[in-house]
C-alpha cells in the first residue's frame, strides 16, 4: 500500500503548516539577505506522480537553479529551493555587483556561484531548522548541492528513496516571489519538501495527529 | 509523424516514421532497444537498478533495470522486431549531485548504468553507441528510420549517437 493512502485533513494542515513556518523562515532569511520584501504564497500540498511535479513546474527540460539538501535523522527527505534562471542571475547580479553575469554565458564565475550556493546554503537551512523546531525530530542537513540543469534531472534525486515504495510522492510547495520582479508568473522560487516514507508518519506523531491516536478517522 | 513521449519509470515502443522520446535525465538511464531492419525501437526510462531495492506493494516494472529491460525487449519483439538482431544505445547515469556523506543511494547514476549493461549482456544485445555519466541532465530522442540518438544537455548542444 501506498506510504501516503489515507492522510486525513488534519494531517494535510499539517503539512501545510510545516511548509508555512519553513518557507516563512527563510523568505525572512532572504529577504534581510537582499534586503528586499519577499511575499509567500500559501503552500500547496499535493500527493502527485513523478511525472507531474515535473510537469507542474514547468516540464522535466526547464532549465533551473536549485540547491538540493539531503535531510537526515527522525524524518529524512529531500528539501529542494528551485529557482528560475532569470530570478538566479537577478539576485547574483544585486548581490555581487556583476550586472553582466548570465548563465547563458559560461564558464561562470566561481563567486557568482558560491554566492548562490550561500544562498541556498541559508534559505535550506532555515527551512529546515523552523522544522526541526516545529517537531521537536532531530533533524539535520546534509551539505547543500547546487545543480543549474533540467528540473527532471535534478528532482529525481529527492525521488530516489520515494521511489523505492511508489511512483507517486507527497509535495509541501510553497512559492515565495520577489515584490519587484513578481509582475510575471513564471518569477518565482519554489521549496519543495519531499518526506521520505515513513518520515510523514513521524511528523505526525510528533504533533499528534497521529490517526491511529483518536481512530477511526478517515 | 509523432513524436511519442515517455516519462520517468515508463516504456514504450514505436515503428518509423514515429520517434520515441524522454526528458530530463538526470541519474536515471535512457535505454534504447532497436531492429535496424524492421525500422522499430523502444525507449525505457529507467529509474533504479534492481527490482529487489523495492519496498512492498506492485511494482511497476518499467521502473528498475533488471526488469524493464526485459519488459522493453518482449514488447519490441510484440511489434515485429526480431531478437537476435537487437541492438541497444543507452544515455544517462549523471552524477548531479556531489554528496561527501557516501550515501549509497546518491551513487544512483552509476549503480544504474552497471545494471542496465549487465541485463543488456545476459539478453544478448549489443550497445552500439552510449553516453553516460558525467554531471548533466539528458533529453534523449531515438529514430528507428535512422537509428540515431540524439542526446541534448544544458550546456553541450545536441549530440547524435
Amino acid at each position: 500500500m501506498p506510504y501516503f493512502e489515507n492522510i486525513s485533513h488534519a494531517q494535510m494542515d499539517v503539512l501545510k503548516e510545516i511548509g508555512n513556518i519553513g518557507a516563512g523562515n527563510a523568505a525572512t532569511a532572504l529577504s534581510k539577505l537582499l534586503n528586499k520584501k519577499i511575499d509567500m504564497k500559501v503552500p500547496d500540498v499535493k500527493i502527485e506522480s513523478f511525472n507531474n511535479i515535473m510537469e507542474n513546474i514547468g516540464g522535466h527540460e526547464r532549465v533551473v537553479a536549485s540547491i538540493f539538501l539531503r535531510v537526515e535523522g527522525d524524518a529524512p527527505g529531500s528539501i529542494f529551493f528551485i529557482l528560475p534562471l532569470e530570478q538566479a542571475e537577478y539576485y547574483i547580479q544585486t548581490a555581487t555587483s556583476d550586472t553582466n553575469f548570465s548563465f547563458s554565458k559560461p564558464p561562470y564565475a566561481e563567486l557568482s556561484l558560491s554566492f548562490l550556493q550561500e544562498l541556498g546554503n541559508i534559505l535550506s537551512g532555515s527551512y529546515l531548522s523552523a522544522l526541526a523546531d516545529l517537531t521537536n525530530l532531530d533533524l539535520y542537513p546534509s551539505v547543500p548541492a547546487l545543480g543549474i540543469d533540467m528540473i527532471g534531472a535534478v528532482l529525481t534525486y529527492g525521488l530516489i528513496e520515494i521511489s523505492r515504495e511508489s511512483d507517486s510522492a507527497i509535495v509541501i510547495d510553497t512559492v515565495l516571489t520577489d515584490d519587484i520582479k513578481n509582475k510575471s508568473d513564471s518569477v518565482r522560487g519554489h521549496f519543495f519538501f519531499l518526506p521520505d516514507p515513513g518520515s510523514s508518519e513521524t511528523i505526525f506523531r510528533s504533533l499528534g495527529v497521529l490517526k491511529d491516536d483518536n481512530g477511526g478517522n478517515s | 509523424m509523432e513524436i511519442v513521449k515517455v516519462g520517468i519509470a515508463e516504456l514504450n515502443v514505436v515503428k518509423t516514421p514515429n520517434s520515441i522520446r524522454t526528458s530530463g535525465l538526470g541519474s536515471c538511464v535512457g535505454v534504447v532497444i532497436y531492429d535496424e531492419l524492421q525500422k522499430v525501437g523502444g525507449l525505457a526510462h529507467v529509474m533504479l537498478p534492481d527490482s529487489s531495492l523495492a519496498k512492498g506493494g506492485i511494482i511497476n516494472s518499467s521502473k528498475f533495470a533488471d526488469t524493464a529491460v526485459v519488459d522493453l525487449y518482449n514488447r519490441l519483439i510484440q511489434i515485429g522486431g526480431r531478437q537476435s538482431v537487437f541492438k541497444a544505445k543507452i544515455a544517462g547515469g549523471a552524477q548531479m549531485f556531489n554528496f561527501t556523506n557516501g550515501n549509497e543511494m546518491m551513487r544512483i547514476g552509476p549503480r544504474n548504468v552497471e545494471a542496465v549493461k549487465e541485463v543488456l549482456k545476459k539478453l544478448k544485445v549489443p550497445i552500439i553507441a552510449e553516453d553516460v555519466g558525467g554531471n548533466s541532465g539528458r533529453t534523449i530522442e531515438f529514430f528507428p528510420n535512422t537509428t540515431i540518438l540524439t542526446v541534448r544537455t544544458v550546456n553541450q548542444g545536441v549530440k547524435e549517437l
